[in-house]
């Protein structure tokens, strides 16, 4: 037997691959939906994976570092490195701000690292990592930055020396890497007014500038000007022992909260991303019944189109399936052309995307899935109404 | 010539009736008509509009389902109250061609496929149905359009196209609704010319409803339906040679 859908799309191909053209977009959207919702996801795990870190120390009763605020001592850090289990403790600090490279501006997440601690970006795709203790930026590629630019953070010019790649925030914001000296200053140093205006209001409280007591405002001032917090406290376990064990004693001991890998992942996708994924689901919802309706509306049309041969083949004895199924594949063969193109300039485009855009094969292959069952879904309409067709309409009647 | 009657007559028509609706507003299409058309033999059927031409060709194709009669074809019965176990789709794919005022061809096959299209129908092999469509492409002069797609052909040839598919399944019988209606004197007269041939050759009864003055003094038996009612003239058909 011939292949009636095949000769109809041989036929009128060039409705086809318009029509499977507009439906291919729609479906490149769509996987192009699923593919920001997995580069989030992907983004997450590269960032717990490219900090090196087994465990994040932070402050008590809060997410962070990356879902919430966290403040911690910086001395923090020694007393860990004393507990059974911990082979190295390095501080960081995240800050998400605006960085400007001459009239450009990006924004970025401002990292702050112990050279050769955990932390530190773990690859470079150019230059060299920081050696220095100040004024020295690696910075993700997507930031945009070349090496050798001075890039200025708050008040201070930075050059940078080396560029990494996949190490963004969670919200998609390239990471520059700076000393963590310098990221503490620029997170929590106050500016010149601020810091004149509050050794006024010190010195202008009795209570610390006391007669009997000379030199404590000063001292008071001076302790308020400098920065000694930090975000979080990266841990490596040394080898032999369960980041587990090791977290367990940590917030036995400590009194911190620590969170192991999994339980990082967890508040990344889980929790973090868990608005973001529920808004791509409901998208990629309405472009399925979007997708489904607009395929279903041109099936029924070409085949309202086509309801006097339908006529004839029915009276010439063309069995139902017969029918069906010639409305069927040219379903299919809509879906398969609009897949293919969807594939197509989804792969093409994603690159264009600001944030990362994993187009797994595994989406494709659930997205083919889901397009094939649409258009089969979609077809029923047109199949009905192709089967109500009364033979005698090829006869006149 | 006229067809030598044979052991059965082609199609035998007895008291067929046809009511649409009930009740008050019923209308009796057909009220008791009665046909035979022998094997080979090509019959005209006439009359206004209305007068249940149309009704009549849908109850012989099995496409209406009669209210009361017989009918039969080739001896045997097909329509007797009830369509006596036959399935009315296999009835026409296998045993009735039809041609239609336009030729109705599938547009997006080409002519070899129009016509092989009822043969793979009916579950013949591919090469079965194509070399069967060549042969009737040559037997009506269209053999050198065979690859061609339906829109490129002229009206005359698409006609001989639609005859070349209802042939395809040698039935034993076609119905012809007004099969010359969209062609000049001499394309209709060639038409019913093959029409002639083919019931001759493949002993094929044939009806054709017609309102074209041309052709009516062509056949050999004329069958005028008035009001539901057929009643047959002795024609004096002329030999179209």
């Amino acid at each position: 037997m011939i292949s009636l859908a095949g000769r109809d799309i041989l036929h009128s191909w060039g409705k086809y691959a318009f029509t499977g053209l507009g439906l291919g977009l729609l479906i490149g959207v769509t996987l192009s939906m699923a593919g920001i919702y997995r580069g989030m996801v992907d983004d997450g795990k590269a960032l717990l994976a490219n900090s090196g870190a087994d465990l994040w120390v932070v402050q008590r009763d809060t997410l962070g570092p990356y879902a919430e605020p966290s403040s911690l001592r910086d001395d923090v850090y020694r007393g860990l490195l004393g507990l059974p289990g911990v082979a190295h403790a390095a501080n960081v600090t995240y800050l998400t701000m605006q960085a400007r490279q001459g009239k450009r501006e990006a924004r970025v997440m401002v990292v702050g690292i112990q050279p050769g601690e955990p932390g530190e970006p773990r690859y470079l795709i150019a230059g060299r990592q920081i050696e220095r203790t100040h004024y020295e930026a690696v910075a993700d590629a997507s930031a945009g930055f070349q090496l050798g630019q001075r890039v200025r953070i708050r008040r201070h010019d930075y050059t940078v020396v080396g560029l990494t790649r996949r190490m963004v925030s969670a919200s998609g914001d390239p990471m520059v890497f700076i000393p963590l000296r310098d990221a503490q200053e620029a997170q929590f140093l106050k500016d010149n007014d601020a810091i004149v205006n509050e050794r006024a209001r010190v010195r202008a409280n009795p209570a610390l500038n006391r007669p009997g007591a000379p030199g404590l405002a000063e001292t008071v001032s001076r302790s308020q000007e400098s920065s000694r917090m930090v975000n979080a406290v990266l841990v490596q376990v040394a080898p032999g022992w369960s980041a587990a064990e090791v977290a367990e004693t940590i917030r036995r001991w400590k009194r911190l909260q620590t969170y192991t890998v999994p339980q990082m992942e967890e508040i990344l996708i889980a929790k973090l991303i868990a608005t973001s994924a529920r808004q791509i689901a409901v998208f990629l919802l309405i472009l399925a019944v979007v997708s489904a309706a607009i395929v279903s509306f041109i099936i029924y049309t070409m085949t309202l189109g086509k309801l006097r041969e339908i006529a004839v083949l029915k009276l010439i004895g063309a069995r139902n399936r017969t029918i069906a199924g010639m409305i069927l594949q040219e379903a299919l063969g809509l879906g398969l052309i609009g897949f293919l193109v969807g594939k197509t300039v989804a792969t093409l485009w994603a690159p264009y995307f600001p944030k990362y855009v994993l187009l797994e094969p595994g989406d494709a292959a659930r997205g083919f899935a889901a397009v094939m069952l649409i258009c089969a879904l979609a077809s029923t309409l047109a199949i009905r109404t192709a089967l109500r067709v009364d033979p005698a309409t090829a006869m006149g009647g | 010539m006229s067809a030598a009657p044979e052991l059965n007559p082609a199609i035998e028509v007895a008291g067929l009736r046809k009511r649409y609706g009930v009740g008050d507003t019923a209308v009796d299409a057909l009220k008791g008509v009665d046909l035979t058309v022998q094997p080979g033999e090509v019959i005209g059927l006439i009359g206004p509009s209305g007068s249940g031409k149309s009704t009549l060709l849908k109850c012989l194709g099995a496409v209406t389902e009669p209210s009361d009669g017989r009918i039969r074809l080739s001896g045997e019965t097909v329509y007797d109250g009830g369509w006596h176990d036959l399935d009315p789709r296999a009835l026409r794919r296998d045993r009735i061609g039809f041609v239609f005022q336009a030729p109705y061809l599938i547009p997006f096959l080409d002519v070899t496929d129009n016509v092989a299209l009822p043969l793979l129908l009916a579950g013949r092999s591919n090469r079965e149905a194509r070399q069967r469509a060549r042969e009737l492409l040559a037997a009506l002069d269209v053999q050198h359009r065979a690859q061609a797609a339906i829109a490129q052909l002229s009206g005359g040839e698409q006609q001989r196209v639609a005859i070349a598919r209802a042939l395809a399944n040698q039935p034993p019988i076609i119905l012809a609704d007004e099969p010359t209606a969209p062609l000049d004197s001499e394309r209709a007269l060639a038409v019913v010319r093959i029409l002639n041939r083919m019931a001759q050759q493949y002993r094929t009864a044939i009806i054709v409803v017609t309102h074209d003055e041309k052709i009516i003094p062509t056949f050999r038996r004329l069958y005028h339906i008035r009001d539901g009612r057929t009643y047959e003239e002795a024609g004096a058909g002329r030999d179209l040679g």
